[in-house]
Order: structure tokens, then sequence, then C-alpha cells
């Protein structure tokens, strides 16, 4: 038996391996003082494993070519926390303002593209699915992608299934009536809204040439794990996939610090917004 | 300062929703059924702005609650948020019709509940 204090002993070269393995595999830097996290996150695989500590983790990892447990690691030490409606002011100015334009300039074509950029467990996306079922657009030819490095998010995202805890946070009673039905514990989401999604496993540090173009981008509480040059890449990589005045969400503590060759900050009712140049 | 009640027989969940409602910037006030709700609500006319209120209560439950406050066109625009263990669509969906403007499933984090009062679109 092995008591907690041992699960968490890690030597530092193993630490300085777990940083760089998780930089390099979604280039995500943890700072120094990260060791609870590593506990807490990679308690589970190590159990799962029938393993002692996190250093009898890194020795496997390092001895043997594992894709499926690096992967698990990875996973796990990745914040997935999303809710509907996060930051109910950008759903607001998108209600208010982007979408009178967008109406308009594109009642000829009826065609809207839309991505989630870091969508997680889809809560994003379909929030801003309803917002634009619910503008009378259902239709129009509306496509939003929502993409993730981990296909185990995107599979619950796919799902449209969620838990009472989730549909409980951010989601407006009436939109909970009004689009989900109940499923033993479970909230299932309706087809209709489901069907304008799409899901595609995508590492924003790889290319996008291929993506867009949109007119509005959700990347959201991700960057703020990136270090400054990769934070600068993607978002000029983003400024690419855009329509020129498209904009760009980013989470709340985030900025677009450094691009502003690529993106003006404007203030849209109570949110930032970022618009492609 | 806005004055909010809170409505629920359970004097610890009294609390805990109270303790929110302050540090949001509310001046706060109990009752632990529908009829002292109503009570404090008509002795304090006017003055209170948000309820939450729970759903099963002895004497008067906070449907019923719900749907006399909605009858009196003085507190129309009283903002009402179900704070329940009834979690049934049929539930949210009756409660709605009956005027309650967001709903709440227990068991709710403090996240949940600001969250909701947000989305009522009250100022505080
Ligand atoms: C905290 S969630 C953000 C969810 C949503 N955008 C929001 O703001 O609520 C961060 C997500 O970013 C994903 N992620 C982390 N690194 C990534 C990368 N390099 N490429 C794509 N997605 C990544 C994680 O898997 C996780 O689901």
């Amino acid at each position: 038996m092995h008591s907690q204090t041992s699960i968490s002993q890690i030597h530092p070269d193993n630490y300085r391996f777990l940083q760089e393995h998780i930089y390099s595999q979604v280039g995500i830097v943890l700072e120094e003082d990260k060791h609870y996290l590593f506990e807490s996150r990679l308690a589970p695989i190590i159990t799962r494993l029938g393993l002692g500590t996190i250093d009898d983790l890194c020795a496997l990892l390092k001895a043997t070519c594992q894709p499926e447990i690096s992967r698990q690691v990875v996973e796990a030490m990745t914040t997935n926390e999303t809710y509907f409606f996060r930051d109910p002011a950008q759903y607001e100015a998108i209600r208010t303002v982007l979408l009178p334009r967008l109406i308009e300039e594109r009642r000829d074509t009826k065609r809207l593209r839309f991505w989630s950029a870091a969508a997680s467990t889809g809560q994003e996306a379909y929030s801003l699915a309803m917002r634009l079922v619910e503008a009378g657009l259902s239709d129009w030819n509306i496509q939003i992608l929502a993409t993730d490095f981990s296909s185990k998010v995107l599979e619950r995202a796919r799902s449209g299934k969620y838990q009472q805890i989730e549909v409980n946070r951010g989601l407006p009673a009436a939109l909970l009536v009004k689009y989900f039905r109940q499923s033993g514990a479970e909230w299932q989401l309706s087809d209709q809204v489901r069907r304008m999604v799409v899901f595609e496993t995508i590492d924003l540090r790889s290319s996008m040439r291929a993506l867009g173009p949109f007119d509005l981008v959700f990347c959201r509480n991700v960057m703020i794990y990136f270090d400054t040059q990769t934070k600068k890449n993607i978002l000029k990589q983003l400024h690419g996939t855009m329509f020129r005045g498209g904009w760009l969400m980013l989470g709340g503590v985030e900025t677009a610090f450094g691009v502003e060759e690529f993106f003006e900050r404007r203030t849209v009712g109570n949110a930032p917004v970022y618009v492609a140049r | 300062m806005p004055k909010a009640l809170v409505v629920d027989d359970s004097k610890a969940i009294r609390t805990i929703l109270a303790k929110t409602l302050k540090e949001l910037g509310f001046e706060v006030c109990e009752a632990a059924n529908g009829r002292e709700a109503l009570e404090v609500i008509e002795a304090e006319k006017a003055t209170v702005q948000l309820v939450l209120l729970d759903w099963n209560m002895p004497e008067m439950n906070g449907l019923d609650l719900l749907k006399k406050l909605r009858q009196a066109p003085e507190f129309a625009s009283l903002v009402i948020v179900m704070v329940t263990t009834e979690a049934e669509l049929k539930h949210i969906a009756e409660a709605l019709d009956a005027g309650a403007n967001e709903y709440v499933m227990k068991p709710f984090t403090k996240d949940i509940i600001v969250g909701k009062i947000q989305l009522t679109g009250i100022q505080f």
C-alpha cells in the first residue's frame, strides 16, 4: 500500500520531465509550484496502472513509447472547466451588435461560420447555437466548428448530454426548458441545436491554414497557459482564419497584447472584442 | 442598498444564501415559508427587489406564493428566482409559466446562484 505522500513524491528531474512533456505535447507551461496539481490529477492514472508514485509513472513514460498513457497524462493535466454562457456580456454583444450586422451583410447568402477553438465539453459552441436559433436564424446556412486537442472532451461535447450541475450553471432556465430533454439523471440537448455544431480534434499550435473564414472566433481560457511566443503565433494564425471585421472573443483575463497589427480592441457593451483588421 | 428576501424552511440554506446575497451588496431578510414571506413582502412594500424562493415549504409553498405575487400588479417587477430540489423539466416549465424569472436546482454552488441572479438583469 502506498500512502498519499508517496504518490506526490516527484524527483526534481521528473518534475522537469513532466513540465517538458506537457509543454511539448500541448504547449502548456506549468510553473515550478504545481506539485499538488500533478498529485491530484495524476493519482487516478497511477492507481489505474497499479503504480506507486509519480516517479514510477515518469519512469514508465521515459522507458517505453506509451502514446496512450502519454495522452492520458496530458489530458489529466489540462483544465477543461467550462459552462454555458460563460461571460454573458460577450453573448450580449453578439446578440445586440454582431448578429444584426451579419444579418444585414449576409442576407443574400445567409451563410455564417463560427469557431469555438478550445471547445472543451461544448457549452460555448452550444450557447452560441442557441443564441442563433433564438435570433431567428434557424433556416440560415450556419456552421459552428468546435475544436479541442482532447478527443475525450469532444466525445462528451458531441453527445450533447449534460449533468444537472452543468445545466444549472449559466444557462437561462427558459433555454433549458426549450432546448433540452431530461433522460434519467442527464439532460439531452435537442438535435436541432446539436446539428449546428461540428467537432474536430485540432491542436491550436498546428497550422490553421485550412480553416475559415469565420465571422466569429471564440478562443477563450486556453491561451493563459501558453508562453508569449506561442500565444503570438496562435493569435496571428487565428487572424488568418477570420473575415476582416470578424470578432475574436478571448477569456476574461486574456488580451491580444502584442498583436495590434492584426486586431483592434473595442468595447461593445461590457465586453472587450478583438476586431480582425 | 437593494433588498432581497430568502425564503426556505431550512435555516442552513437561508444562512448560505443570505451570506452570498450580502456579499453581492444586498440587504437581506429571511422567511421560513410562503406565508411568512408574504407578510415580509407586504410589510416592506416595494422595497424588496429580489426573492430567492424554495418550492416545498409548510403553510404556503413557493409555487403558491409565486402565483399570488404575480397576480398582484404592484409586484410585477419583483425578481423571483426559484431555488429548489424540484429538478424535473415539468417543474421548471411550471415555475417559469407561473412567472419565475430564473430557476436553480439544488444542490447549488455560489457561482450558480450569482450567475442566475446576474441572468435576471437585476441591478446590484
Ligand atoms: C478551460 S477550457 C476552455 C473552454 C471554453 N473555451 C471556455 O472558455 O469555457 C480549455 C480547453 O483548452 C484545451 N486545450 C489546451 N491546450 C490546447 C491546445 N494546444 N490546442 C487545443 N486545445 C487545447 C483543453 O483541452 C481544454 O478543453
